[in-house]
């Protein structure tokens, strides 16, 4: 064996810690602190939340609830999930993350195809095209006049067209088009293959990887999204569960305190804070759900985005 | 497959109706997307004409052909208004403090995750430390405002525990800023650490055995070979964030600020909004807006010029 493969050998087994020098220890211990510290600086806001919303209302009152909860009680989540508004304002969300999230992915790739193949007479004008909105926009204001304008106001669609394609999202698609080897383009064409079919049958099976990053990255913006109800959307039956958080965690309890009816309102102040949080629990479940999921491919969609556009 | 496409540039020119009668499919494909940024884009764009007129929202879009041409009157009434240098000034600073205190943290955090002996511990914290990224801005200000609230926060409950007075950190104008930065920090720093992680992960492994040969210690190890192989990264993505300096989240601050702080926590894109939607000036704050669309173009471009000499290839 040579000196190169047993020092390979070495390096690469990360249970050295007890044959390290006193300096690199103390470092090994250092850089373990930072980053214990940075996962419970992350992890007890959370924690907290999750606490206080399954305590005893007199607990959290009192302010004795610091991290782990202080009796149990599911009243808060049952005020919570008896008003009306929080299911219409789920649905809403469920609604505009699925649709917006299926309208933005087949439209990026629908406007990242003509545009990943090198021959296209239009490419490099479409290219600048879309590129151009990504440094300068008309502003909040010709935009909301426009979007009023022809007539979404008040329209479910408010939420999809307007965020129909993020240019920033279909340069990473070309990017990941144009790499494509040509050959297959070129048999299938032999063979008589129009573009709508190699673009469904050769281009968009072939990155199904980017694919993936996109549509996380569109259903976390649909999910999110606020901006635009708030601009677009006045009528409580079409708002998504954003708006309603804001009323309940920046405005006021009191819509949810009084649909629970009859409680006493000493009972009610003391349940604001359980209520609050009730709600962020309800609305980041989804998000704590998935996200560890596919944590794999948010790797990879970084590292798109810093491939050359 | 027709040979032409295979012989590129040197190919004969060819008339439009050739190219169009040949690329149909493509340009039909991409017809949504065209629409889409015409009409949500580009319209926009012609939009900005209200900013020297007298745009009056009756006459929905097509009052902007018919309203009376004021010139710069909008201009200048923003920038002999009181407004004008609090709304640079908080703009700036915001973004500025973001950057100060926000770009060295996912840096420091990605050399530390690498170096962890414990590969599992190392996994475990990277997934946690994305997940506030994911959190919408509504339930991050809404976990900031409850945990700060003077009344039943638990910081200020620990504060009077401790023998303090309550703060009432969000009508306090010198504690936005910090407020700003610290929870956009908290929500980002795991997720922008994951391009550090790839690109420490990308280096030539001989490169730490040629180092072991030396005896140079870990610390050695982080600064002569780590920080210089991932400088490039470094330096592009801060020319890219200098590009959008002037981006400050408007949702964010939306959420955060009230009266009591717009000393310091409003900004353009805020008074833009307060202005134009709320006040119905939409005029009068398109041309404010106009102002920051442009000053934010120039600072891309120039980002862009500035990436395309360091790194000698254009971010677009």
């Amino acid at each position: 064996m040579t000196v190169k493969t047993a020092l390979r050998k070495k390096a690469s087994n990360p249970n050295s810690f007890r044959t390290a020098t006193w300096e690199d220890k103390l470092l090994d211990i250092i850089i373990w602190i930072l980053v214990l510290f940075a996962v419970v600086v992350t992890l007890y806001p959370f924690l907290y939340v999750v606490s206080v919303s399954i305590s005893e209302g007199s607990a959290v009152a009192k302010g004795s609830v610091v991290l782990f909860p202080k009796g149990f009680s599911l009243d808060a989540f049952r005020m919570v999930t008896g008003n009306k508004q929080l299911w219409i304002s789920y649905g809403n969300t469920f609604f505009y993350t699925i649709m917006g999230t299926l309208f933005n992915v087949t439209v990026t790739c629908m406007g990242a195809y003509p545009l990943s193949r090198s021959h296209f007479f239009l490419r490099k004008p479409l290219n600048f095209f879309v590129a151009f909105t990504m440094y300068f926009s008309g502003g909040l204001i010709p935009t909301y006049i426009v979007v009023t304008g022809v007539g979404l106001y008040n329209s479910r669609l408010a939420m999809i067209l307007p965020v129909l394609v993020s240019a920033y999202n279909l340069m990473i698609c070309r990017s990941a088009m144009s790499s494509v080897p040509l050959d297959l383009f070129e048999n299938a064409s032999l063979e008589g293959a129009g573009e709508f079919y190699m673009m469904l049958h050769i281009a968009i099976p072939l990155i199904k990887p980017t694919l993936a990053v996109l549509t996380l990255y569109y259903a976390v913006a649909r999910y999110n999204d606020f901006f635009n109800a708030m601009l677009y959307l006045g009528d409580s039956n079409l708002q998504p569960l954003q708006i309603f958080l804001r009323r309940v965690l920046l405005q006021a309890s009191n819509e949810v305190l009084q649909s629970a009816g009859g409680q006493a309102a000493a009972a009610a102040a003391e349940n604001t804070l359980k209520i609050r949080y009730v709600c962020i629990v309800l609305a980041a479940v989804p998000i704590f759900v998935i996200t560890p999921f596919v944590q794999k491919y948010l790797v990879a969609g970084t590292m798109l985005g810093a491939v050359k556009g | 497959m027709r040979k032409d496409k295979l012989v590129g540039p040197k190919a004969p020119r060819r008339s439009l109706g050739q190219l169009v009668s040949r690329d149909w499919q493509l340009m039909l494909i991409f017809l949504p997307v065209f629409l889409y940024y015409i009409v949500f884009s580009y319209l926009p764009m012609v939009g900005i004409l209200m900013a020297f007129e007298d745009f009056k929202m009756g006459s929905g879009f097509a009052g902007l052909f018919t309203s009376k041409w004021v010139g710069l009157k909008w201009f200048n009434q923003f920038f002999s208004s009181v407004f004008a240098w609090r709304l640079i000034r908080n703009t700036f600073l915001l973004s500025f403090f973001s950057l100060l205190f926000g770009f060295p943290i996912p840096i420091i955090f990605a050399i530390a995750i690498t170096q962890l002996r414990s590969q599992k511990f190392a996994k475990v914290a990277q997934v946690i430390t994305y997940l506030p990224y994911f959190i919408s801005t509504v339930v991050v200000v809404g976990m900031m405002t409850n945990f700060l609230s003077p009344s039943n926060g638990i910081i200020n409950q620990m504060i009077v525990k401790l023998g303090g007075k309550p703060i009432n950190f969000m009508s306090d104008p010198s504690w936005f800023r910090k407020l700003y930065v610290i929870s956009g920090s908290w929500q980002s720093f795991g997720f922008n650490s994951i391009i550090f992680v790839a690109a420490i992960m990308g280096i030539d492994p001989s490169l730490y055995e040629a180092m072991e040969v030396d005896g140079a210690s870990r610390w050695h190890r982080i600064v002569h070979l780590i920080l210089p192989s991932i400088s490039e990264t470094i330096i592009l993505l801060l020319i890219m964030t200098l590009g959008n300096l002037l981006n400050v989240g408007f949702e964010k601050v939306y959420l955060m600020y009230s009266p009591a702080v717009y000393e310091t926590g409003d900004v353009i894109a805020t008074y833009v909004y307060r202005q134009g939607i709320e006040n119905h000036k939409y005029g009068y704050a398109s041309a404010v807006g106009l102002f920051y669309s442009a000053v934010g173009f120039a600072f891309v471009i120039s980002s862009n010029r500035l990436a395309r000499k360091v790194t000698g290839s254009s971010l677009w």
